[in-house]
């Protein structure tokens, strides 16, 4: 179990199966689409580490598997800016233009608001679970 | 000689991503340092200069994909795209404290469905006040609001024009770019430093490009709580725009 390429099989299963769950979901309740594939991968991932810290199994090679791909993540990121459209998004009708601006304003105002509603304490909470490397 | 190089990058088209993308980053953490010394992320700058590539990429070519549509440049589109996009997405859960995960649950579910509903009212209203007064286009143009797959999804399901379909997704992708960009800038006004905060971000901003890329450019560590939310707000999205959302339109409207 440590080695790095079970670390990236067992996160490619648990991804292909939190797509898959997502699928039936949406078919299930008739949302033609994946409800939340990705959501639901994290959470089998979150769940299976809290497993194995538990159990004592999860190892060094095993964390780089997956860590490995976590580290990736801004490369990617940059990646997949480099190929939205943002020729249309510049091009586009007033409408669209309009409504995408006011939209994220709103957002980024109400999540301004609910989060000034956070107390010291759980601020303080969250900081430190962030700065907390091993856990 | 050319030739040959071309067909070196043509033909190991991921591997050349790799490589580009890593000195594209590379430069961005200097101008991050020399230029704004490291006020703006290198993340931040690499994304912009992303972005504008996808530009240039898309005057180039005429094409939808940005860069990706520039041949040598195709690897950059497997880096990039939706798989390699989610599989990089749910590793970083493995850095999730799932006690403070837990501890936002219930806000944000909350900032999720707020998310969801609000950016739909602005949209269909400014659908409304643009002269689409039919409950399809109002839908259509709500649902991008959302977010860009919400926005199709929802008017392939309710038989919007491929005009519609294309003003859609057109919001969404503004959308996500927008919160790309101007999230790092906006971090201290949103109060964006602990998991909680990023977990109501990502249920409120809704797109996970935006939310993602955004959560990089501010702060790594932020990612998977970002993520977390911000990935069922397709789902519920497209859950609620073409049921709950048009028919309240509908009533509202007259069809």
């Amino acid at each position: 179990m440590n080695t790095i390429i079970v670390g990236t099989a067992v996160l490619a299963v648990c991804h292909l199966t939190g797509i898959f769950l997502g699928d039936v979901l949406g078919a299930a309740i008739g949302a033609r689409s994946n409800v939340g594939g990705v959501g639901i991968a994290m959470l089998i991932l979150v769940l299976l580490r809290l497993y194995m810290v538990k159990k004592g199994i999860l190892q060094k090679r095993f964390e780089e598997g997956v860590n490995y791909w976590g580290a990736m993540y801004i490369p990617v990121v940059v990646a997949m800016a480099a190929q939205q459209n943002v020729v249309a998004a510049l091009r586009g009708g007033h409408v669209a233009l309009i409504a995408a601006i006011v939209t994220f304003t709103s957002a980024f105002c109400i999540i301004s608001f609910i989060n000034r509603m956070e107390s010291k304490a759980s601020i303080e909470k969250g900081l430190a679970a962030i700065k907390d490397k091993e856990h | 000689m050319l030739e040959m190089l071309k067909n070196v990058t043509l033909q190991n088209g991921l591997v050349f991503a790799f490589a580009f993308v890593g000195i594209l980053m590379l430069m961005s953490q200097q101008l991050s340092r020399r230029l704004t010394f490291g006020r703006v992320h290198g993340s931040a700058i690499a994304i912009l200069i992303g972005l504008g590539l996808a530009y240039w990429g898309g005057v180039a070519t005429g094409g939808s994909r940005g860069l990706a549509d520039v041949k040598i440049f195709a690897g950059v589109g497997l880096m990039g795209g939706a798989m390699f996009r989610d599989f990089a997405i749910v590793s970083t859960a493995f850095e999730v404290h799932a006690e403070e995960a837990a501890r936002a649950g219930i806000i944000g579910a909350t900032a999720l469905f707020i998310g969801t509903v609000v950016p739909f009212i602005i949209g269909a209203s400014i659908a409304y006040i643009f002269g689409y007064r039919d409950a399809i286009s109002m839908t259509t143009i709500g649902a991008g609001a959302v977010t860009y797959i919400v926005g199709p999804v929802t008017g392939a399901a309710i038989g919007a024009s491929s005009d519609l379909m294309a003003l859609s997704i057109t919001t969404g992708v503004v959308k996500a770019i927008c919160v790309m960009v101007f999230t790092p800038a906006a971090a201290k006004f949103m109060r964006l430093k602990t998991p909680r905060a990023a977990m109501v971000f990502g249920g409120l901003a809704g797109t996970v490009s935006g939310v993602t890329a955004g959560l990089a450019a501010t702060d790594r560590a932020l990612v998977p709580y970002g993520a977390l939310t911000a990935t069922f707000h397709t789902g519920l999205g497209c859950l609620m725009c073409p049921s709950v959302c048009y028919l309240t339109v509908k009533a509202m409207m007259g069809g």
